[in-house]
């Protein structure tokens, strides 16, 4: 294996040329033989389900009652786009993903700086503190934060009970503000130190001599940060808002845990499992399942398109840099 | 950009404050269902933090009492799929990895592409298919069943990762030591693992903490003890009666499968962070 690797190493400057020596073909094979297997199972794990839920979504199709498949093209999705239950779901998914990312970004921007200009000494500390919710799992995050809000077990209607409008009656899943309320902090607080975490790697990338330079000009401190830090680090910025944002359409389990989509809270995520898992209703579900999946493209297209955010630009400097480098 | 200059005591006090708060920020909802999970059935009715008397109950009830069944067979298979899940993809990517930083061919960047375009796959959109296939086909409810759809949450972050720890590695040292006489094999063995397992290693812990957290695979792909993984579990616990809720026995396994992330995050932090930040923004 390294033995092709080897030889063919030396190759790949000249590999650029047209004519494929045998060598380039068999670097190519090599290539192939050892991503392959990845590639290949990565598709068959995501595209062949999606290509499946797309095809059954255009069916009315109930497990319970298989035989009674039958053909209905784009009813599904009608059904769902005319239904106001359905766009009241999209609207508090969207909601949740705007709010919880603008939140995110600026308190992973507090955090970034605080690990960015901490002691050597702190830093450890630090990161090993915040990287305690980035791994704990989200559903114990989600227990975590329902048991402090609940009004069984709960102290905090006890701690805030100062604050006008609560007191130990106060019962915070059972009405929408409230309820959201609580699912986006516990998502904010679990996935915050991500976002921090890249915003402190992009941090890292801006010279220092750049923030001096301002320095010693008369730039005020707010000024060095929205006039040279922020500019020189807008590529980390996008990448940690798209991912998130992302990832936000997609939130299930705090919903789950915490209310179960009473009290309106229900997001497209949730949707997609009732009809399909709870309720076994394979068409409605893959049609919300395609939906879904779709929106996440948009979102990724529109990112990419229009705030040309290069996802890939981290792989395409190094690999320019190895390619230059040869 | 941390200075060498010495701090004025306002500003030792004005760090300590911030870390306190940062401290405070990350592992209060921690201390507070750790707390929880100590709480005797009369305090969990209470709206104080801390428990009035600590008792163990709730451990005893998960690992030797009434809802041992559920947890402990929901550990173990949270622990087997887990790490077969984050294994197979591990050495999956690292063939990829290696592949795609060392040798030239048509097609990298369709495979990190696709990598990236399944990274943001809604879980939930691939959930219903495999929901009715596996049923089908009579994985539904097995290990198995979970770790294939795991792989599309691991294998991803592992290629990225792996790609962009591989790209850093001073390849020519291979070289180097055949020139001094190594052989090819002593060469890779010698001069390339030592350098490339670090990656790796910080690779698995990613991988193992994405594959830990699953709960929408878990959730809609099993039905019993049988592959049933714990964040799937917690939603089943049930009171020792029906009139109680059952909060201090989740709370006490929520702690219980915490315990390996705050290990893991411990003693591997400065790993984790460059593994996480390399792959997204550096890569």
């Amino acid at each position: 294996m390294t033995a092709t690797a080897e030889n063919t190493s030396k190759e790949s400057q000249a590999s650029k040329r047209p004519r494929k020596s045998d060598r380039t073909k068999a670097e190519i094979r090599l290539g192939w033989l050892l991503a392959g297997p990845a590639f290949f199972v990565m598709l068959a794990v995501t595209a062949y389900p999606i290509a499946q839920a797309t095809f059954d979504s255009l069916f009315s199709f109930r497990l319970t009652a298989p035989d009674e498949r039958s053909f209905v093209f784009l009813d599904n999705y009608l059904l769902l786009f005319t239904d106001g239950m359905f766009w009241r779901i999209f609207g508090v998914t969207l909601l949740i993903t705007v709010v919880t990312v603008a939140v995110e970004l600026v308190l992973g921007f507090a955090l970034a700086l605080v690990m960015h200009r901490a002691l050597k000494s702190m830093r450890g500390l630090l990161r090993t503190a915040i990287l305690v919710p980035y791994g704990i799992i989200t559903v114990v995050s989600a227990f975590a934060w329902y048991y402090m809000f609940d009004i069984n077990s709960g102290f905090v209607n006890n701690w805030l009970s100062w604050v006008p409008g609560i007191d130990s009656d106060l019962d915070w899943f059972s009405n929408f503000g409230t309820a959201i309320t609580v699912i986006m902090a516990s998502e904010i607080w679990k996935t915050t130190p991500f976002i921090a975490l890249l915003l402190l790697a992009g941090l890292a990338q801006v010279p220092d001599e750049l923030v001096e330079a301002a320095r010693v000009d008369g730039a005020t401190k707010v000024q060095q940060f929205t006039r040279v830090i922020i500019p020189n680090m807008k590529a980390a910025i996008m990448v940690a808002v798209l991912f998130r944002a992302l990832d936000a359409f997609r939130i299930f389990d705090n919903v789950f845990i915490m209310t179960g989509g009473d009290a309106n809270t229900e997001v497209l995520s949730l949707l997609a499992y009732n009809q399909s898992i709870s309720r076994l209703e394979i068409g409605l579900g893959s049609a919300v399942s395609v939906v879904l999946f779709i929106c996440v493209l948009l979102m990724c297209v529109l990112a990419v398109k229009g705030f040309k955010v290069d996802l890939a630009s981290g792989t395409d400097s190094s690999s320019g840099k190895k390619d230059g480098g040869k | 950009m941390a200075s060498s200059k010495r701090l004025t005591g306002r500003q030792k006090l004005g760090w300590a404050v911030t870390t306190i708060l940062v401290l405070l920020y990350a592992l209060f909802p921690v201390a507070a269902i750790f707390a929880n999970s100590f709480k005797t059935q009369a305090d969990l009715g209470n709206p104080t933090f801390w428990p009035a008397n600590w008792t163990l109950t709730h451990y005893e009830m998960i690992f030797v009492g009434s809802a041992q069944d559920l947890f402990l067979s929901s550990l173990r298979n949270s622990i087997g799929i887990t790490l077969i899940a984050t294994f197979v993809a591990v050495v999956l990517a690292t063939l990829c990895a290696y592949a795609i930083a060392r040798l030239n061919f048509p097609g990298k960047r369709i495979i990190l592409g696709a990598a990236l375009a399944v990274s943001i796959f809604p879980v939930i959109s691939v959930v219903t298919p495999l929901f009715n296939l596996w049923r089908t086909i009579g994985l539904y409810d097995t290990w198995l069943g979970l770790i294939i759809p795991y792989l599309s949450l691991t294998l991803p972050i592992s290629i990225w990762t792996l790609s962009a720890f591989f790209r850093q590695i001073p390849w020519e040292l291979e070289q180097a030591a055949q020139v001094d006489g190594a052989t090819q094999w002593q060469a890779f063995r010698k001069a390339i693992i030592p350098l490339a397992a670090p990656g790796v290693f910080t690779t698995a812990i990613l991988a193992f903490f994405i594959a830990w957290n699953d709960f929408v695979y878990g959730i809609s792909l099993t039905s019993t003890e049988a592959a049933r993984p714990v964040p799937a579990a917690l939603a089943f616990f049930q009171g020792a009666s029906q009139f109680e809720e059952p909060t201090g026995a989740i709370s006490a396994a929520a702690i219980v499968v915490t315990i390996p992330v705050v290990i893991l995050v411990l003693l591997f932090q400065r790993r984790i962070v460059s593994g996480l930040t390399q792959g997204a923004v550096k890569g």
